[in-house]
């Protein structure tokens, strides 16, 4: 005997003491699905059979039931619930999370369940309690269904029960098998010379009967329509639409979800009241003028429509009010009510219509929403979620996105069918796009990065870049993207070098790699518009861009930043990137324009007081040599850190030179990370350089042009030819380079390659380690890079996700989780010196 | 480079190695060398000595019958170093300049002579004798002015050049360096004195842990000068690190010295901050709230005050910084169990929709405004206004149009984004009212300037559906 349960179901067992219950369980679910009322006892008193626990018992027992229900996780009750009471609470449980209660009652013969627990040593159960548990059972056994029980299994005698077989059947919304591709329709409303104008955009191919009607169509590539409800009423030709989208359902070539529309029609056609209103007449009308049998068709059509649909493995859902996500694959009234008609705040608007609950507002979910119901000027992603009422019967357009291309087509309607009531609203009320929540940023948290695995941020590290963020962040509207740290090469075993190329292309085994000049300055992303135009509507805020540093500051104020970006637009080769803006990876130039307080405080502080104290302190040793005093020792010691204060002193003023606003701010890109709709992280490292070209030939004034060079790990002779370069461009005390994979996004099976591996100057690190530090390099070698290494891949990650986010034009939380786990990562105490 | 100190990412910077600061004493007395006596260091070899603060080398560059000149070289161990400034930057001046390090150092080598002992030549020590003093690198807090205020009253001759940052780069200025000359005829232990307390007061950073006895040291090295000089105050508030019980302490000892009481601290009005306070207690009081919302309460100074009066049920602190919290829990912790219980913190930002902060009947932003980017105040006017709407919001900031009166120059502070005329202030809270559906009242907080205004601007915005 096959019992069916359905998908995400309550199953409550019920029988007396000793029916069989626990083996039962054992026998037809997993142990982990199943809450034994006398384990839950055990765990809270130390004794399965201590009644005087039970209270405390069911209290932790509902609790895990609650947490396994909202994951969506059938979840099997042992415990006699042969009382109404207790049977109550199962079913409210059930209920709040949106799932259907089944119930399997083991009616077993009282003798039986006398006899099995006369065989345990730990049951002392009167046969009184057995006999209560049985009549109370009998008693209930009619009331399940009126109780709220969606199925009821009663199982008579041990052969039932021993051939019972448990089928956990789907629901009617499961369609996650379904993966499309789809074409989601909004709002038809009886149009249809518009619907049927749509579905020929969409390439579908409509099917006619012999007087020329639509009756169906189908699709060659073998993409699917899917209705998001409020096929019927308001419009010219209710009857033409649904004869086609009947069609096309009962062909398979469409889904369909149930509309309010469609909801009222079906009551009234089956003689319900309802009042006449919002359209209803006509369509009422112009069925009653339809062929013979055709109404009986709608109501059947009407009748076998559900809520909602979820499809493509979890990943699209299709309401015609919308969903938030707790409701999402659930089954109960209010999940249908929502679907059907939404939420509204209880308040009416100064149209007298009610107005709505801004649930998309709040949506966090993954999946996609798409939905229909209030009709809107244009369809928008609000978070993940778009409303595809377009208001075609109120003159609008009717609208289609092709998932999972997200791409929306629609067509014109061909004249105002209905006068609306109100104006069409935007997407929701008071759309507010820059809303970010506490819940989206703070606490530990696990991003998932399509580049490597989960990224784990601590608690303590996403309350860190909190205080960042909110208080010198730029707007997290600019903040797409945040670099991530870079580390450096295997640390030089031998000679005067703590540096050396040849470990950076070692690094890379044999991947052939590019060699990049390092600037020394500071790290900046530069997001930049094409025109004025496009922020507020790309980024919803007003200005020109940002340029910011890698903690998110802004280097400059609103009117430098203003005049520089300008100067960078006017050199961004639009057309042929096409797109209307730009996000750079880039060096600003000089160190002073963003380190000038930690350059005065600190670096040339240093070499400031070196050589005020150094050259007396030498004149005084030479004298006291002179004298034929023993300091000898002492005074090369003094002449040499002479020597490298000079050097120190030499490599930061390399760096430094005086700027006005944007007057002599200079800069470096070196990659080119995101346009409208696209990455390029899959684009040789060579290719970002000749865009950074381009931009330096066009102002050369302000691009400071990267020099390069390629190398082959493998050649002897070009990792010669590496090291040559790196020694020339450091012996003036150049920064250094960053060796690259040549081919820049390079991942062997889950495992990335890190981006760079940076590898510095000798003089250069005495800003770095210090002005002497090259007479303790023994030392110094002892450093670790295994946490700056995981640290730079882990931000490598997240950088590409926030990337991938904001050029899949994803909400602003979600773009901003991963930026803000980049920063959250940064507060890890790492070796500043690294 | 990225100098983000917030995140805890310090910039790249590297430990020193056994760095210089040098002191050079030289007398013109008849004979010079005798000098040597009185320092206890033969003129004719090097000699070093483990100190506190590293390895401190002594020898003469000079020593005739006409000059001697004795020099201090200190190589400051960078592990000690280290140690003593947790946290601190990896590049350091201190390796070259003289401060508290080099005092150590001169207290150490030179104790005997400190003293005033000299076995070889008894009655040298009480005679004044003409000296000259080099430091080439000192740091000073303060610019040469100060080191003029310092060392004159004491009767040297002084001569403070500041050390340009990097004559290559003239816009940038002067270093917080002096190169240092003092001349004048002193008793030599007088001069070293001088240098033992008044070098850590130059600099104003002690780099080691200030405690009880270093009162003690103060007056024991400044007991007869000290209590006259004019910086006396100034003095010993920076050689005891701004400690205020201990600087207490050594002012009353000082004063006694000199035979003078020490004043009590002026009475003066309330001070602002307890004045802010008032009025922001004023206005909760006013709307009736209970429920009540210190949104930005930093170390809880106006928690505590929110706590000692019962009428308000549930108090809830929110502040962006962790560490700010963690301040407010200590400050809690005094209060009695059932005071504090009515007090909870919670890490919120005010550009973050919180839930939590929902369903109050009033929050209080003060002080706060003014830290907060203005391109991210409408992050603030939904978070507050819209998100968590409670009945009232009570909002103080600066008003800028006072700060002559207060001598200071640009803002009040240096985190302060913005600080805002009375007009600009009106202008913002009426506008946020207007599309926030609530009104607005305003109200003025300190002694009010008839031209000027308040030193500080309130307003009281009640919701309209409250």
């Amino acid at each position: 005997m096959d019992l069916a349960i359905p998908d995400m179901a309550l199953v409550v067992l019920v029988g007396a003491s000793g029916s069989g219950k626990s083996t039962f369980a054992r026998k037809h679910f997993a142990p982990t699905q199943v809450l034994s009322s006398d384990v839950f006892r055990g765990l809270v008193s130390d004794d399965e059979n201590n009644q005087g626990a039970s209270a405390e018992a069911f209290d932790a027992l509902h609790y895990i039931a609650g947490k396994r229900l909202r994951a969506g996780l059938v979840t099997v009750v042992d415990a006699t619930n042969t009382q109404r009471g207790p049977r109550a609470d199962l079913l409210r449980l059930a209920k709040e999370h949106d799932v259907l209660a089944v119930a399997i009652v083991l009616d077993m013969p009282e003798s039986v369940c006398l006899r099995r627990n006369a065989d345990r040593a730990d049951r002392d159960f009167g046969a009184r309690v057995v006999h209560r548990h049985v009549e109370e059972l009998r008693r209930s056994v009619r009331s399940l269904t009126k109780e709220g029980f969606r199925r009821v299994h009663v199982l008579r005698g041990e052969s039932e029960v021993d051939n019972a077989r448990i089928v956990v059947e789907p629901l009617r919304n499961d369609l996650r098998g379904e993966t499309g591709p789809f074409d989601v329709i909004g709002d038809v409303h009886g149009c249809r010379a518009e619907l049927e104008e749509l579905l020929d955009k969409l390439g579908y191919v409509v099917e006619r009967d012999t007087e020329g009607r639509a009756i169906g169509a189908a699709h060659p590539a073998g993409r699917r329509a899917v209705f998001v409800g409020d096929l019927v009423d308001r419009g010219p030709d209710t009857p033409g639409v649904l004869r086609l989208a009947m069609g096309m359902v009962e062909a398979g070539t469409a889904l369909a979800v149930s509309g309010n529309h469609e909801h009222k029609l079906l009551r009234a056609l089956r003689g319900k009241q309802v009042t006449v209103r919002h359209g209803l007449a006509e369509s009422l009308e112009q069925l009653g003028r339809a062929e013979p049998g055709f109404t009986a068709r709608v109501e059947r059509f009407c009748d076998g429509l559900i809520g909602h649909y979820v499809l493509d493995g979890g990943a699209l859902v299709v309401a015609h009010a919308g969903l938030p996500e707790q409701y999402h694959g659930r089954a109960s009234g209010r999940v249908r009510s929502f679907a059907l008609y939404g939420d509204t705040t209880g308040e009416t608007d100064e149209y007298g219509l009610p107005v709505r609950y801004p649930w998309a507002r709040d949506y966090r979910g993954r999946a996609v929403v798409l939905y229909g119901h209030t009709p809107v000027p244009e369809a928008e992603w609000v978070n993940s979620t778009m409303c595809l009422d377009t208001g075609c019967v109120f003159g609008g357009k009717l609208t289609a996105m092709r998932y999972p291309e997200r791409e929306l087509v629609s067509v014109a309607a061909h004249e105002v069918w209905y006068e609306p009531v109100r104006p069409l609203a935007a997407p929701v009320d008071e759309r507010e796009p820059t809303a970010l929540a506490l819940d989206d940023v703070l606490g530990r948290r696990v991003v998932q990065t399509w580049a490597q695995d989960a990224v784990t941020v601590r608690g303590e590290q996403s309350a860190a870049a909190l205080e960042v963020m909110s208080r010198f962040a730029v707007d997290p509207r600019w903040l797409v993207y945040l670099p991530p740290t870079m580390a450096p090469a295997d640390t030089h075993r031998e000679g005067e070098y703590l540096e050396h190329p040849r470990e950076a292309f070692a690094g890379y085994g044999a991947l052939p790699v590019l060699c990049e000049e390092k600037h020394m300055g500071s790290r900046a992303v530069v997001l930049v518009t094409r025109s004025e135009s496009v922020a507020p509507r790309r980024f919803a805020i007003e200005g020109d861009g940002a340029v910011y540093t890698r903690t998110g500051r802004p280097f400059f104020d609103e009117k430098t930043t203003s005049v520089l970006l300008r100067r960078v637009r006017a050199a961004v080769p639009w057309d042929e990137l096409d797109t209307d803006w730009v996000l750079l990876d880039a060096e600003l130039l000089p160190w002073n324009a963003k380190a000038m307080e930690l350059i005065t405080d600190q670096f040339a502080a240093v070499a400031a007081s070196a050589h005020a104290a150094l050259p007396a302190a030498l004149s005084s040793l030479r004298a006291a040599a002179e004298r034929g005093v023993g300091v000898a020792d002492l005074l090369s010691r003094v002449e040499t850190r002479l020597t490298n204060a000079g050097s120190f002193r030499e490599v930061y003023r390399r760096y430094c030179w005086p700027t006005s606003g944007v007057d002599g701010v200079r800069l470096a890109p070196f990659q080119l990370l995101a346009t409208e709709g696209r990455t390029y992280h899959d684009r040789e490292h060579a290719w970002h350089l000749e865009v950074a070209d381009r931009l330096h030939a066009a102002d050369p004034e302000l691009f400071t042009r990267t020099r390069r060079l390629a190398v082959d790990p493998t050649d002897a002779g070009s990792v010669a030819e590496g090291v040559a370069w790196w020694e020339s461009l450091t012996a003036a005390g150049g920064e250094g380079m960053v060796v690259k994979p040549a081919a820049n996004f390079v991942r062997t099976g889950r495992k990335l390659t890190l981006p760079g591996l940076k590898v510095r100057g000798r003089d250069y690190l005495r800003v770095v380690y210090g002005p002497d530090y090259t007479t303790t390099l023994d030392r110094l070698r002892d450093r670790k890079l295994g946490t700056k290494r995981s640290l730079a891949l882990r931000e490598y990650a997240l950088g590409l996700e926030a990337l991938d986010r904001l050029t899949r034009a994803e909400p602003l939380w979600r773009v901003h989780e991963a930026v803000f786990a980049v920063l959250a990562l940064e507060s890890e105490p790492i070796d500043p010196r690294l | 480079m990225d100098s983000a100190t917030q995140t805890g990412v310090r910039p790249d910077a590297g430990v020193c190695d056994t760095p210089r600061v040098l002191l050079t004493v030289s007398t013109t007395m008849n004979p010079a060398t005798d000098l040597g006596y009185l320092l206890f260091k033969h003129p004719d070899r090097a000699q070093s000595f483990t100190t506190a603060s590293g390895t401190a080398h002594v020898f003469y560059p000079q020593a005739d019958e006409a000059v001697c000149t004795a020099a201090l070289l200190l190589e400051i161990d960078p592990v000690a170093l280290a140690k003593s400034r947790p946290g601190g930057s990896h590049v350091d001046d201190r390796t070259y300049a003289s401060g508290s390090l080099l005092a150590v150092a001169l207290g150490s080598v030179f104790r005997t002579a400190m003293t005033g002992r000299c076995d070889a030549r008894p009655e040298l020590p009480g005679t004044a004798i003409p000296l000259s003093v080099h430091l080439p690198a000192v740091a000073c807090n303060g610019g040469a002015d100060l080191a003029e205020r310092l060392f004159a009253p004491l009767g040297w001759q002084v001569d403070a050049r500041p050390v340009p940052l990097d004559e290559q780069m003239p816009g940038w200025g002067d270093s917080r360096y002096l190169d240092l000359r003092l001349t004048g005829a002193q008793r030599l232990a007088d001069a070293l004195h001088h240098l033992y307390v008044l070098l850590p007061v130059l600099d104003d950073t002690k780099h080691y842990w200030v405690g009880e006895d270093e009162v003690a040291k103060l007056v024991r090295a400044g007991g007869d000068w000290l209590p006259t000089h004019p910086e006396r105050d100034l003095i010993s508030r920076r050689y005891l690190a701004h400690q205020r019980g201990y600087v207490r302490s050594a002012l009353a000892q000082l004063a006694e010295l000199d035979g003078t009481l020490v004043e009590p601290e002026p009475v003066t009005t309330r001070p602002l901050a307890a004045a802010r306070a008032d009025a922001v207690i004023a206005a909760l009081r006013e709307v009736g709230a209970r429920r009540v919302l210190d949104l930005g309460c930093g170390g809880g100074a106006l928690l505590e005050r929110l706590a000692e009066e019962s009428a308000f049920t549930e108090i809830v602190g929110t502040d962006v910084a962790a560490g700010a919290l963690d301040a407010a829990e200590r400050r809690l912790s005094r209060l009695p169990d059932r005071v504090r219980e009515r007090v909870s913190l919670r890490h919120s930002s005010v550009t973050y929709t919180d839930p939590g902060l929902a369903g109050f009947d009033a929050a209080v932003l003060m002080e706060v405004i003014e830290h907060v980017d203005p391109p991210r105040l409408p992050a603030v006017e939904r978070v507050v206004f819209s998100a968590a709407k409670p009945a009232h919001v009570i909002v103080t900031t600066p008003n800028v149009e006072y700060n002559p009166l207060l001598g200071s120059a640009k803002t009040r502070h240096r985190d302060h984004r913005f600080e805002w005329t009375r007009a600009q202030f009106r202008s913002w809270a009426d506008g946020v009212a207007e599309r926030t559906g609530y009104t607005v009242r305003f109200g003025q907080v300190g002694p009010v300037d008839p031209d000027l205004g308040p030193p500080t601007q309130l307003a009281v915005f009640s919701r309209k559906e409250a």
